[in-house]
């Protein structure tokens, strides 16, 4: 694979430089120059280029076919439950298997987890992979790690999705790396590529500034960690037939050198913010911390999720753990309230993707409202608590 | 205690902005930084080494013009700085990026921890410290929030989940990538700032390394970019006018299907 620019046709325009996402070309004396440290061979500035003087050569997709077929999922347990996001990654999987003619496959690593095998298949499993071990009971990462390499390196499937959760994300980092495999994380787009069969990932880069499309041409399975609440789940079907198999496996992939010693619940509100339809999020605009129980009343009407800025964690007024934004949690619900946030890129990257959002501030310039859906300018103090009345009315609550 | 501590220089987020007409990313003089969440990696870093003694060594992976990240660690408490530069290097996706750093911490040779941030602003991957762990063989903690005690060659922290924190015990050498909630990195000390004025900063290229060249740059990548563009822009929002109840009851009127 290779990059270069054809001297004689480039008039130094930079009209490259402007389209390259990373900030790898200069123009030095009239003629552009590209620093390979930065270059990721994207091609944007080829297609940027109108006078054709840049010259992609990429390595050509190998007509090596794979004996790996399936699309597997990981189904995520946490204290025997079963995650949401792997419903909505079998609904996904299904599509995609259609469109290769395969089969959709469940992982699922736990203790005393056999009948919830069978709610993966009215998920849309064909067939569920299931390792009851007490030591798979909570997830550790070694363990974990071992018995996918083995049923991976067993059954060769063709496309591994995962959430992109705490434990997905490191979890999958690990596998890619034992089997020589590419990992694409974070996706928020999944497809197929019918012509030459493999899958096309999207994700965001620069807390969503750009959008990248990723393939892994060469390796197999294709691995991608997906975001919650971006793939749609099917409804549940109690019929649908399927089979579980049982694997065992050999004690010496059970041990792990780190121990869990204990999990400690702390989210305040009872629902968490990944998995959230809605959330209700503060910020300074609140002004003390006991004024969070306006946002906090306008959520547990709704039954949703508080999160917070991070104004408002740095001054202390609410934990961490409800930080939505670029140092703490990217989240994208079905709606995002912003109550007295005013929307700095920082917090942005980390909600932009919300389906709706509605902006509740009393400066119609914040940029808040250049990503709401819907917006309020106002006195919070007033609109919020009447907006939770309403919706109790609405609601019937 | 040796820890070292594996950085990334990246764009700084505030400084990214599109360019309306064309609706790309306008890079030109943005500045970079060291990726906000390997702040809080060199400070504990720096932290557990005034605590247990020891030495710290801070390495990225990057253009020669990564070394100011690097000088910046200095000013803020670590010992030694190593740069990994080579345009065999370029390109690398995750997975070649965790093979080169490990190859290099394999090199530095004595380490009781590892420390990276969660993830780094511009990619938001995640994968490069698990993966680190699994080059190294080592155990691996991800986004720990509190180092709560380490003795005995063993460290006891606490890991962040969706719904609270974990709390794990691990044997050292271990790999931690840590988030926000673990420290408030210091400000550089003018003392520090000298030194790294003066630091002499240890550059490897691949020929340092004991690598597979198959493993490194783009060829050691599984992973290729195909298609970068701009994502659609959000529809233009709706204001609603007016006094409180009647753009509350407009709001409700939108949204109430979807709740």
């Amino acid at each position: 694979m290779s990059i270069a620019i054809i001297i004689e046709k480039c008039t130094g325009c930079s009209l490259c430089v402007k389209a390259c996402p990373f900030g790898a070309i200069k123009v030095v004396d009239k003629k552009a120059v590209i620093d390979f440290h930065k270059c990721n061979l994207c091609g944007a500035c080829v297609d940027a280029c109108k006078f054709k003087a840049i010259l992609l050569e990429k390595k050509e997709v190998k007509k090596t076919s794979f004996d790996s077929k399936g699309v597997w999922v990981f189904a995520e347990q946490k204290k025997g439950k079963l995650q949401t996001v792997g419903f909505e990654l079998l609904g996904k999987a299904q599509e995609l298997a259609k469109k290769l003619g395969t089969e959709v496959a469940a992982v699922l690593l736990g203790h005393n987890m056999e009948h919830q095998a069978k709610e993966l298949i009215a998920r849309g499993a064909d067939i569920v992979y299931l390792v009851d071990k007490e030591e798979l009971a909570n997830y550790q990462s070694e363990p974990y790690t071992e018995v996918l390499v083995k049923l991976i390196r067993k059954y060769k499937p063709e496309i591994f999705l995962c959430g992109a959760t705490t434990i997905g994300r490191s979890l999958i980092s690990r596998v890619a790396v034992k089997i020589n495999a590419g990992l694409t994380a974070d996706c928020t787009g999944l497809d197929i590529d019918l012509e030459k069969k493999i899958l096309l990932q999207t994700r965001p880069a620069f807390g969503g500034n750009i959008m990248a499309t990723i393939i892994t041409p060469n390796h197999r399975p294709q691995m991608s960690t997906v975001r919650h609440k971006v793939m749609k789940e099917l409804t549940p079907d109690k019929n649908r037939k399927g089979k579980v198999i049982k694997e065992d496996v050999e004690p010496s992939l059970l041990v792990s050198r780190t121990k869990l010693l204990d999990i400690v619940e702390e989210i305040e509100s009872t629902v968490n913010l990944a998995e959230a339809d809605i959330i209700v999020s503060g910020g300074r605009g609140l002004r003390e911390p006991k004024n969070f129980s306006l946002v906090q009343d306008l959520a547990k009407t709704l039954g949703a999720a508080v999160g917070s800025s991070r104004a408002a964690v740095d001054a202390g007024w609410m934990p961490y753990s409800h930080q939505v934004g670029q140092t703490g949690r990217t989240v994208c619900p079905k709606i995002y309230f912003a109550i007295g946030i005013s929307g700095q890129i920082q917090h942005l990257v980390g909600m932009q993707s919300s389906e709706i959002i509605v902006a509740i501030n009393n400066d119609p310039h914040a940029p808040i409202f250049q990503v709401a859906t819907y917006g309020i300018v106002g006195d919070l103090f007033e609109v919020v608590p009447a907006l939770t009345k309403k919706f109790k009315e609405v609601l019937k609550k | 205690m040796n820890i070292i501590v594996c950085i990334k220089q990246v764009p700084e987020t505030t400084d990214v902005k599109i360019n309306p007409e064309t609706n790309t990313l306008i890079r030109e003089g943005v500045k970079s930084i060291i990726n906000p969440f390997d702040m809080y990696a060199i400070e504990e870093a720096v932290l557990l080494k005034e605590k247990f003694g020891g030495k710290t060594t801070v390495i990225t992976m990057g253009p020669p013009q990564a070394q100011e990240a690097l000088r910046e660690a200095i000013s803020l408490g670590v010992d030694e700085a190593i740069l990994l530069s080579d345009r065999a290097f370029a390109g690398s996706d995750t997975w070649a990026t965790s093979y080169t750093l490990a190859s290099a911490i394999k090199k530095i040779g004595q380490y009781d921890l590892v420390i990276c941030g969660k993830q780094a602003s511009d990619g938001d991957t995640a994968q490069v410290g698990p993966g680190i762990a699994v080059w190294l063989n080592i155990p691996q903690v991800a986004y720990v929030k509190k180092v709560e005690d380490i003795k005995d060659n063993k460290a006891i922290v606490e890991s962040m989940t969706e719904e609270g924190y974990d709390i794990i015990e691990t044997p050292l050498p271990a790999l931690f990538t840590v988030v926000k909630e673990i420290n408030t990195p210091r400000l550089p000390s003018l003392k520090g700032m000298m030194r790294a004025k003066k630091a002499e900063i240890i550059t490897w290229t691949k020929n340092e390394l004991d690598v597979d060249n198959d493993k490194i740059g783009l060829k050691g990548s599984p992973t290729q970019v195909v298609k970068i563009f701009t994502p659609p822009k959000r529809a233009g929002g709706q204001i609603f006018q007016g006094e409180t109840p009647e753009a509350v009851e407009k709001l409700v009127n939108a949204i109430k299907d979807v709740v």
